[in-house]
């Protein structure tokens, strides 16, 4: 159970999100009204897909380190978490756009970067399946998945700042943090950051546990 | 599983703990007249329907999660002898 822990910290810091996300006072703003708490579930959604994601790159260069089926489950499993992750915060970013911007998607370079990483990341699972090899499949995209990540974090964080953008934290600007995030926020922001990246990572070690398994009982069976 | 109890009980005196702020909205009152916040929602109440049956579904999922957690250490013992 003690090695757990985190996975018993998620939950709870999730259930303390969803009452307290709707509770806590927020900010009057225009505009934004009561959508403002959104930024508790749609932001820890990118939080929680660059860590995971960061996981997987992690594991992929000690594939290529020391390759083991393993570390290839491992680097595969959190990618594909942190896609999932990322997909959710597209369609949630596109709700929220359609009610405070008034488009379904507009041609941001936060929304336009974003889509393209996340295109990066599909070709990543295309590229997997396209190999019979496992370790040729291991190895190839080990390699592209640190290419991926290389071009995409640039794509999430850095490109849209350079730009005018709509979307908080791009065109130089700090996101929520300098203006809007205020200390009632915060309480709740944080713990829900820290809430939706352990729960992706509680994701993905299932993921990958399932796919060991998978792979135990078939060598078993070859045996 | 012969320790779970206390630390059930520290995980519960846990979320209380973070959840007591949250009892200041019950002070809150509208003092601006704009922009326009979800007040009457607040007022009568109803904010804690919604509230409930959000942290129900939550936490079903998340048992449903933890269940299939165990079913898989249970698993992963079984593969392994």
């Amino acid at each position: 159970m003690s090695k757990n822990w985190w996975k018993a910290l998620s939950v709870v810091l999730l259930l303390y999100v969803a009452v307290a996300g709707l509770l806590m006072p927020v900010p009057r703003l225009a505009i934004l009204n009561e959508s403002i708490r959104n930024l508790y579930f749609h932001v820890p959604m990118w939080f929680g897909m660059t860590f995971i994601l960061i996981a997987s790159v992690y594991y992929s260069v000690r594939y290529l380190r020391t390759p083991t089926p393993e570390l290839d489950i491992l680097a595969h499993e959190s990618a594909r978490t942190g896609i999932l992750m990322g997909v959710v915060g597209l369609a949630t970013g596109s709700i929220w756009a359609k009610y405070t911007w008034g488009a379904w998607w507009t041609n941001d370079p936060k929304l336009n970067g974003a889509a393209i990483a996340m295109l990066i990341y599909g070709a990543y699972l295309v590229l997997r399946s396209s190999f019979t090899d496992e370790q040729q499949r291991a190895r190839i995209s080990a390699i592209y998945n640190i290419f991926a990540f290389a071009t995409a974090m640039p794509l999430f964080y850095i490109l849209p700042r350079l730009t005018d953008s709509l979307h908080p934290g791009a065109g130089g600007n700090p996101a929520f943090a300098k203006y809007d995030l205020d200390s009632d926020m915060r309480m709740v922001f944080y713990p829900a950051v820290i809430g939706w990246t352990l729960l992706a990572f509680w994701l993905a070690q299932l993921a990958s546990r399932v796919s060991l398994l998978k792979q135990k009982v078939y060598e078993k069976q070859l045996a | 599983m012969k320790n779970s109890l206390p630390k059930l009980r520290a995980a519960l005196l846990f979320l209380l703990a973070l959840l007591l702020p949250a009892l200041r909205v019950a002070a809150q009152v509208a003092t601006t007249e704009e922009p326009e916040m979800a007040d009457a929602l607040r007022q009568n109440g109803k904010i804690y329907v919604v509230v409930a049956v959000i942290a129900v579904v939550l936490a079903g999922l998340l048992f449903f999660l933890i269940s299939l957690d165990r079913k898989l250490t249970r698993l992963e013992k079984e593969v392994q002898e």
